[in-house]
């Protein structure tokens, strides 16, 4: 249960810095660091037993089928990265404490970072690889919130945008390729996949998989050609960029190269593929940085460098090169990471970072010019430092690359090249800053910062020292661990040494110190010769320009589609369907091989009634009224046909459908024009005949297909178990309210939802009804005639009545809950019609709303009490009920859910019918005068017409 | 049987058809009731005809029809009504902050 807690300590821990600073006053760095120390005593107690050798899992199913699991795995090389996660992301807490002003919304700003170091620690710790490409993907939005925390400044977005399209575009990829690896592999647990290296290296997908994979890898640690996005990221808060930057999110693509490296690392396509790529990087990056002003500039193009390092490490797919890049990823997180800090603290006590302006600063903060000093050493590979004794190994390496053949040369010098520039920007980051004569036209004088923002960097600064000093005595447990968990066996002997000897990887080190030295001190002719400036070229303009133009190339297309007319898209709806229905039936037979049944004449006469009310439908349809009639006809014929076709419950459900229907319509029109304007062209019209003529002709072409093929039906199940198992004979109803009770409890909720939609959208409406009648005639004087009443009163408790008994023997006979509801409903529509609101309201005097949502309620209840006897959801009971007088008669369980099926029918058809009838209320007998002197001031007083549409 | 229940199933569509491609909003929602009553009867049909029969077992008939379909298509009876009704009161609205029922409001 623990290693979970790792990964949702932070996660869920992310909504606390806001929750107690607004609750209980709290300061959301402390909320901020409490939550990370929690989750960092985890890895901390766990510790011991890794150290030990074990490989921890932990594993719950998630959706099995598809091969997902909530598995997650410490090993060494995770617990490495929840270290370097959970400890400088401390650190930053508490520089970010003091480096952000007092009025910026820093609930926000830690909620953000504690997301993403969830979403960080989910990525290294996960065990199922499709739940690592989940939590992928929440780094690089929780990354876009980081980068983009500025909201106000332009850059801060373009960049947050820019980090988002990138990396989660490489995030796609990863995903494809994670698919194919599992599906070759035949699982997504690391376990497993991290055995199948021969199996899948021999592959014939092995080269989508590599490339799918490293196109996610490659994004995420901005290797070239996708490292633009990492310069521009620099918009972010220095915290962030410190924390993204050194041990996370960049890192996180050099981790899946570690993470997979038994997998897929040794064949000459990882090496070129990744070694190249890196090597590109690595020198590329450090040329470029060389040239930056920005602080920060300079640091992330050395992070885009030293990232090309690890890869170069990991590509040549050897023992030791695994060992260097695992040391060297802790190196560089330290290093950068405190870097990175100095630049904030410097940018923070000056108000600038470029470094044309800075200058001398060492006499003003001479503490953090110190600190800064040491670790830019490190980067730059002095010796006793950190970065010397990794980067020794890296020139080492480079030494022995067998792919190469005869071009054996290249790899050393371009490595000892990339250091030339490596230490030419180190020395141009301590010197420029620090050394010199005293700066001129700064804002403030600059002062060292407060004693607990220069911690966290004193605190990695220190690390760099010791691992640089004691190499054996400090890293090397952790690092032996962390290679181990990399490469998935256990190491070969090897030494991390300060004093090799006299060998060529220290001449390397000793060129490229001297190199770099000189350089730097060319810099000026450098300078005017280069003359860089960053925009010339660029992936991020060449990222927007495609972005704008796949915009612009949208925005031509649409308008050729979309001409904001309904008709049109309603018409290409149908053309589509007809077209796809076209296909399907192309290459089938029409008339299959089932016995035909007989026609009788009665069937006849119905069909020719339904079809003339159809008609008719359509050819009265400008007279609004008439139409209502017309359609009204066809839905009794639907019914009837229903009660033909053994369909007893269909045809009371349609038939009651059909008057709540009709009202509805009715009531529609009392708002509406009374006709519709002629205003289709004739070609207009014969098109619209066509396409209703295919539509039509492809519907019973269709429905004779399947009528009169052969059938076998799963409704067998049913028909055998209604009564042993739902205890009812109606079959149709125990599937509604027991089989398939989910389904039905959807439904109610939607027709709840359609009840709640309908009063939200009538909520300040104002509709005025026709003064006159549909035949232009004043209304009937007589608004609640004598008849309706007289017939109406008596009706309704024998409706009642009917209600109950439909109700209750729903489960055995035609009825049920929608019937009953549907009876109920329509009985007291009946009574609004005759006696009017007031009166109607007496009769139910309640929320029709709260009938809806009680009817839900009951019903979901009824599932959920079949947990307390350890049922799965909605399972029913029944037994047998004897009553006097009425004799014995069956109990279910599932009586409780279709009374929530009756409740919401018959609250939600109140709840509609009723809301529209009152939405006018005064008497409609009204002149045109009366009318215009109601509302004179009422602009929007919809004179709905028809008029005034072309 | 089979025939007359395919051409009502094809009348039915093209008569929804027709008027759901009207340009006033009421056609629309005939047309679309239409299509719902075309609609349900397939899926009522799909599991196939059966004359003089119920679904309810304790008349232990020779044949049951398809209890299936009843109960998929008895809610959507239902559910479809509920749509009706959502659509008449988005063309009562339409039509009172538009001005007018067309389909497209009142920008044409």
């Amino acid at each position: 249960m623990l290693l979970p807690l790792i990964v949702f300590i932070p996660l869920l821990g992310a909504l606390l810095p806001a929750l107690l600073s607004r609750f209980a006053g709290f300061d959301p760095a402390r909320t901020a660091a409490a939550v990370t120390a929690v989750a960092l005593s985890i890895p901390l107690s766990q510790a011991p037993e890794v150290f030990g050798g074990a490989q921890l899992v932990q594993s719950w199913p998630w959706m099995p089928a598809l091969g997902l699991t909530l598995s997650f795995r410490l090993d060494g090389f995770a617990l490495l990265f929840a270290f370097l996660i959970l400890g400088i992301g401390l650190l930053v807490i508490i520089y970010a404490h003091y480096y952000l002003n007092p009025e910026e919304p820093k609930e926000r700003f830690y909620g953000f970072l504690l997301l993403f170091m969830g979403a960080m620690l989910g990525v290294v710790l996960s065990e199922n690889l499709l739940l690592l490409v989940v939590f992928w993907e929440l780094t690089s939005l929780s990354s876009f919130l980081l980068i983009g925390f500025w909201r106000h400044q332009a850059d801060a977005r373009q960049g947050a945008r820019l980090a988002l399209l990138i990396t989660s575009g490489g995030g796609l990829a990863l995903l494809g390729g994670v698919l194919v690896l599992g599906h070759v592999v035949g699982s997504y647990e690391l376990s497993a996949v991290l055995e199948a290296g021969p199996l899948v290296k021999s592959h014939a997908w092995y080269p989508v998989i590599l490339a799918l994979i490293l196109t996610g890898a490659f994004t995420k640690s901005a290797q070239f050609p996708v490292h633009f996005w990492l310069p521009h990221a620099m918009a972010a808060p220095t915290p962030v960029s410190a924390y993204l930057h050194s041990a996370t999110m960049v890192k996180a693509g050099v981790f899946l190269m570690g993470r997979l490296f038994p997998t897929l690392a040794g064949t000459e396509t990882w090496f070129f593929a990744v070694s190249g790529v890196g090597f590109a990087t690595l020198l590329i990056a450090a040329y470029i940085a060389m040239y930056r002003h920005d602080l920060k500039g300079l640091l992330a193009y050395s992070t885009v460098s030293h990232l090309g390092l690890i890869a170069v490490l990991f590509g040549l797919g050897t023992v030791n090169g695994a060992i260097a890049a695992t040391f060297h990823i802790i190196n560089h997180a330290v290093f950068k990471a405190s870097l990175f800090m100095s630049a904030g603290i410097i940018d923070h006590e000056t108000g600038t970072r470029d470094m044309r302006r800075l200058s001398g600063l060492a006499r003003y903060m001479p503490q953090t010019a110190a600190l800064a000093a040491v670790a830019a050493g490190a980067m730059a590979g002095v010796p006793l430092l950190n970065g010397f004794l990794s980067k020794e190994m890296f020139f080492a390496e480079t030494l022995h690359i067998g792919w190469l053949g005869h071009w054996y040369w290249v790899p050393p010098l371009v490595a000892t090249l990339a250091g030339i520039f490596s230490v030419a920007y180190s020395a141009r980051f301590v010197h420029d800053v620090f050394f010199g004569p005293p700066p001129t036209g700064l804002d403030r004088t600059p002062h060292e910062p407060p004693r607990w923002m220069r911690m966290p960097v004193a605190v990695l600064v220190g690390l760099c020292l010791l691992v640089g000093l004691a190499p054996q005595s400090t890293v090397r447990p952790l690092l032996d661990i962390a290679a181990a968990g990399v490469l998935q066996h256990p190491l070969p002997a090897y030494e991390i040494k300060l004093w090799h000897g006299f060998n060529l990887p220290f001449i390397m080190s000793l060129v490229a110190l001297l190199g770099g030295t000189l350089v730097y001190a060319a810099r000026r002719t450098l300078f005017q010769m280069h003359g860089y400036t960053p925009s010339r070229f660029g992936g991020k303009r060449f990222t927007e320009g495609a972005v704008a133009g796949l915009l612009a190339a949208t925005r031509s297309i649409v308008p050729r589609i979309e001409n904001d007319s309904l008709q049109r898209y309603l018409l290409l709806v149908f053309l589509t369907a007809v077209a796809a229905l076209y296909r399907g039936l192309r290459s089938v037979t029409l008339t299959g091989s089932a016995p035909l049944t007989p026609i009788d004449p009665l069937a006849i006469v119905a069909t020719a009634i339904l079809l003339v009310a159809a008609l008719l439908t359509v050819i009265v349809h400008r007279q609004r009224l008439r139409a209502v009639i017309a359609i009204g006809v066809v839905g009794l014929v639907v019914s009837l046909a229903f009660v033909r076709f053994s369909a007893p419950d269909l045809a009371l459900t349609q038939l009651l459908v059909e008057i709540v229907t009709i009202i509805l319509l009715l009531l529609a029109l009392f708002y509406l024009p009374q006709e519709t304007p002629r205003e289709s062209s004739m070609p207009r019209k014969l098109r619209d005949v066509a396409v209703a003529v295919i539509a039509g002709g492809s519907a019973a072409a269709l429905s004779w297909a399947v009528l009169t093929r052969p059938f076998s039906t799963i409704s067998g199940y049913f028909i055998d178990q209604a009564r042993p198992q739902g205890g009812g004979y109606n079959v149709v109803n125990v599937i509604l309210v027991d089989f398939r009770g989910l389904d039905t409890l959807g439904e109610i909720s939607v027709l709840g939802i359609a009840a709640v939609t309908i009063v939200a959208m009538l909520q300040g409406l104002r509709l005025y009804a026709r003064d006159v009648d549909w035949q232009g005639g004043p209304w009937a004087a007589d608004v609640h005639p004598l008849m309706l009443r007289t017939i109406a009163g008596p009706l309704l408790p024998l409706a009642f009545l009917i209600t109950v008994y439909l109700f209750l023997r729903g489960h055995n006979a035609p009825g049920g809950g929608f019937i009953a509801g549907l009876v109920a409903g329509a009985a007291l529509i009946l009574q609004y019609i005759a006696f009017g609101a007031r009166r109607a309201r007496a009769l139910l005097p309640m929320n029709y709303m709260a009938l809806v949502a009680a009817g839900v309620i009951v019903a979901a209840l009824t599932g959920v009490a079949s947990w307390f006897f350890d049922a799965p959801f909605l399972t029913s009971a029944f037994g047998h009920l004897t009553w006097p007088v009425v004799g014995s008669f069956e109990l279910a369980s599932a009586i409780m859910f279709d009374l929530g099926v009756f409740l919401v029918v018959v609250g939600a058809v109140l709840n509609i019918l009723s809301t529209l009838g009152r939405l006018h209320t005064a008497p409609p007998v009204r002149t045109l005068a009366s009318q215009a002197a109601c509302a004179p001031n009422d602009a929007s007083a919809p004179a709905i017409t028809s008029q005034g549409a072309s | 049987m089979e025939v007359l229940v395919s051409l009502t199933i094809g009348v039915l569509t093209g008569a929804g058809v027709y008027l759901m491609l009207r340009a006033r909003t009421f056609p629309v929602v005939l047309g679309i009731t239409l299509l719902s009553y075309a609609t349900n009867l397939f899926l009522f049909v799909s599991g196939r005809l059966t004359l003089a029969s119920a679904p309810l077992t304790n008349y232990e008939l020779e044949r049951y029809p398809d209890p299936l379909s009843q109960a998929l298509v008895l809610t959507a009876i239902v559910i479809g009504f509920g749509m009706t009704a959502l659509l008449v009161v988005l063309a009562l609205r339409a039509a009172a902050d538009t001005g007018t029922d067309h389909v497209d409001g009142g920008r044409r």
